[in-house]
């Protein structure tokens, strides 16, 4: 915005305007600050509101940062009135990896790396495929042999010591990639002009919509250890991971049901013209268009179901969060609450802020291209 | 409709192999009622315990992971009774709904979880050992508000613990004074300590010893607040077994004796490879100098010693976890011995 000194910004504007035109496409027209600020009443009232909100907003940034203890091992020094961030700093390990032991730390820490590696490989679509899925599959397989152990002069770990981050993210990753396949079997269903399997499915999915997440994790989790027969008991977080997956399978299911619907009768029809077998037809026609067709509400999903993993700790689970919660409840510490569930709270949105960023671009691509 | 069906199916038989896969995956089975529960346990090589996901001073973990406090050192105890090795324990985070459920399906060995002895729980399909923990229920309210007894509180809003004995004394309490307190329910002893200072209501309601610690480490000015007890009854915090088995029920029972009994003695961590020599032969039966108590229950005949050598006597454990040695600094109360005018008392050895 570099402009003459001195100059007004409307007539410059005025006057530019048809020497460029003379060569080339018009410049397009910038507004001038003062005009997009104070344009006309609404404008005018949302700056004052703003600036009204940045004003209200400076205690906070005095506590966040000007009063702010950054690094102290002596927690007296906290609770003057400015945020404790000296205490993430202490816990941040807890906070991270929960109850697991702290000679193995990075196990979990491996996990977590690993995870990072495998989104960043999935990003780009011409990566998409057989090959990827396989990858995946074998991650997935890795990251949860590091976990238990038990091989390999590993000690075994067993669930109920799993914690943290790596928690929140194997059961975000687990529930929505089991959920998926159950969720196209149910849009499918629910699409079928045979009766049965409709009426299950639509049996399954509304009754799970029907029901709050944390009612179904209270039922996995108290009533059906009560309800297996005496000598079976799955784990817990076994337990937890399945009420997720479920919920997301009926979520996903609603929304894949969207793009099916969204796929013109044509396109199978043509491939069945051509002799494809059905289900090819299904799989290789059919889902991929429809599933382009629904990005932007999956993403919805998968960013919702990142979030919901945080109710497992009214089961007891020590994902982030609770593991977050435990550590403020120290009371050596002067109940640095905020300061947790806002450090809790910034590793979730980086999360959640980076999927919806990812899918805002390939929404782009998709317009752009065909991806197969 | 053929295509739409076959299509089912494919996709079925993939939801199948998922299904599997996450059975699998996530279905750890054990057969924990095969035979009793001493020999599930020593079959597994470890003792499971029902922890809190953070009662600092009875289940939390520490900084690195480690389980601490004063459940988790009672369950210990028997980890210690039955593989002479403390560290054999492993924690389930519970809360306060699932401790029950999961004790009974068998997922837990032992539930030393701050539960409160009571009629109901113990007729419900478990069964109590002795007390480890004996509390008064108590109210913490600030002082500016004027309150300073129970009849006074007509009206205010109580944070409550769910799943917790609190929950059923505020309503007790003001059925019988008609003092229609609304309550405000937490699920975590640090949810409630922290939406009463932020003041989303007027009192708190938990053990008068842990309102004590909590007014003594979180409060900006302990003197601003005044703690009275919530009825004349006293809770005994207990450990708690499946139905049916007796043998465990005594294992765990005598593993926290040998906790009290050591400190009748005056045994300590430090001072009991001393005491193997002492001549009363009262100590000598306790250590397993003399043999026969460990055998009687089925255990190792230095189950005692075991235990306090490698956790110590139930004032030192105490210490470490609730009293002077740790951040809370509760009073001992009624968890004193009897001889110290307390309701600790541990029973005969012999």
């Amino acid at each position: 915005m570099s402009r003459p000194k001195g100059e007004f910004p409307i007539m410059t504007m005025t006057t530019a305007i048809p020497a460029a035109a003379a060569d080339g496409p018009p410049k397009r027209r910038r507004t001038p600050i003062l005009q997009i600020l104070f344009g006309d009443l609404l404008a005018a009232g949302l700056t004052v509101m703003t600036g009204a909100l940045v004003l209200a907003l400076l205690p906070a940034l005095r506590w966040g940062v000007l009063d702010a203890v950054w690094s102290t091992a002596d927690p007296g020094r906290c609770g003057a009135g400015g945020a404790c961030w000296a205490f993430v700093a202490a816990k941040i390990r807890f906070i991270l990896f929960g109850v697991y032991p702290a000679d193995e730390q990075w196990r979990p820490l491996a996990v977590i790396g690993l995870v990072l590696a495998m989104v960043l490989v999935s990003l780009p679509p011409r990566h998409w495929g057989r090959r990827l899925l396989t990858a995946w599959g074998v991650a997935i397989g890795a990251m949860l042999a590091l976990m238990w152990g038990g091989f390999a002069g590993l000690p075994f770990v067993s669930t109920a010591n799993w914690g943290g981050l790596p928690v929140t993210l194997l059961l975000a990753i687990l529930s929505l990639g089991m959920g998926f396949p159950i969720a196209v079997t149910l849009a499918l269903g629910r699409r079928s002009k045979v009766p049965v399997p409709r009426f299950l499915s639509v049996l399954v999915i509304e009754t799970i919509r029907g029901m709050p997440l944390v009612g179904l994790l209270f039922i996995s989790s108290i009533m059906m250890p009560l309800l297996l027969p005496a000598g079976w008991s799955v784990d817990k977080l076994g337990r937890t991971l399945a009420a997720l997956t479920i919920f997301a399978a009926a979520y996903l299911a609603e929304v894949i049901r969207g793009g099916l619907q969204g796929v013109p009768g044509g396109q199978m029809e043509a491939a069945r013209a051509l002799g494809i077998p059905v289900w090819k037809a299904v799989w290789h026609v059919v889902l991929p268009q429809a599933i382009q067709k629904v990005i932007p509400p999956l993403t919805n999903t998968a960013i919702v179901m990142v979030k919901n993993t945080s109710l497992v700790l009214i089961v007891g689970v020590f994902d982030m969060l609770s593991a977050a919660r435990t550590a403020a409840s120290d009371p050596v510490w002067p109940a640095p609450y905020s300061e947790s569930y806002l450090f809790v709270g910034a590793v979730y949105f980086l999360i959640c802020f980076a999927i919806s960023l990812y899918a805002r671009w390939l929404e782009g691509r998709v317009q752009d291209k065909d991806l197969r | 409709m053929t295509e739409q069906t076959s299509g089912c199916r494919r996709a079925a038989s993939l939801a199948v192999a998922t299904a599997v896969a996450l059975l699998a995956l996530a279905a750890a089975t054990l057969p924990a009622t095969a035979g009793t529960t001493l020999d599930a346990v020593k079959a597994r090589g470890k003792v499971i315990c029902a922890a809190s996901s953070g009662t600092i001073g009875f289940s939390a973990p520490d900084d690195k992971g480690y389980w601490r406090g004063l459940d988790v050192e009672t369950c210990r105890a028997v980890a210690v009774a039955v593989f002479n090795d403390k560290e054999k324990a492993e924690f389930v985070p519970l809360s306060g709904q699932q401790r029950i459920p999961a004790l009974q399906s068998g997922e837990i060995d032992i539930l030393p979880r701050t539960l409160t002895w009571t009629i109901q729980r113990d007729g419900n399909g478990i069964n109590f050992t002795t007390p480890n923990y004996y509390e008064f229920t108590g109210f913490l309210m600030p002082k500016n508000l004027g309150v300073t007894k129970v009849q006074d509180m007509k009206g205010a809003s109580v944070c409550v613990q769910t799943g917790s004995t609190t929950e059923v004394v505020v309503n007790d309490v003001s059925r019988e004074h008609q003092l229609g307190l609304t309550t405000v329910v937490f699920d975590s002893v640090s949810a409630l300590r922290q939406a009463f200072f932020s003041g989303r209501c007027d009192a708190l309601i938990t053990d008068a010893a842990a309102l004590a610690s909590i007014r003594a480490t979180q409060a900006k000015n302990p003197a601003d607040y005044v703690i009275f007890p919530a009825t004349p009854y006293m809770d005994a915090l207990t450990p708690a077994v499946r139905h049916g088995d007796d043998q465990w029920m005594d294992i765990v029972t005598w593993s926290f004796q040998a906790l009290t009994a050591a400190e009748m003695f005056g045994i300590t961590q430090a001072n009991i490879d001393q005491k193997l020599g002492s001549g009363d032969p009262r100590i000598r039966r306790f250590l397993g100098v003399e043999p026969g108590n460990g055998t009687a229950i089925g255990l190792d005949d230095k189950f005692a010693y075991n235990i306090v050598k490698q956790i110590g006597n139930y004032g030192e454990v105490f210490d470490r976890n609730l009293g002077s040695g740790s951040p809370l600094k509760i009073d001992r109360g009624y968890n004193r011995l009897f001889r110290d005018g307390g309701l600790m008392f541990p029973l005969a050895f012999q």
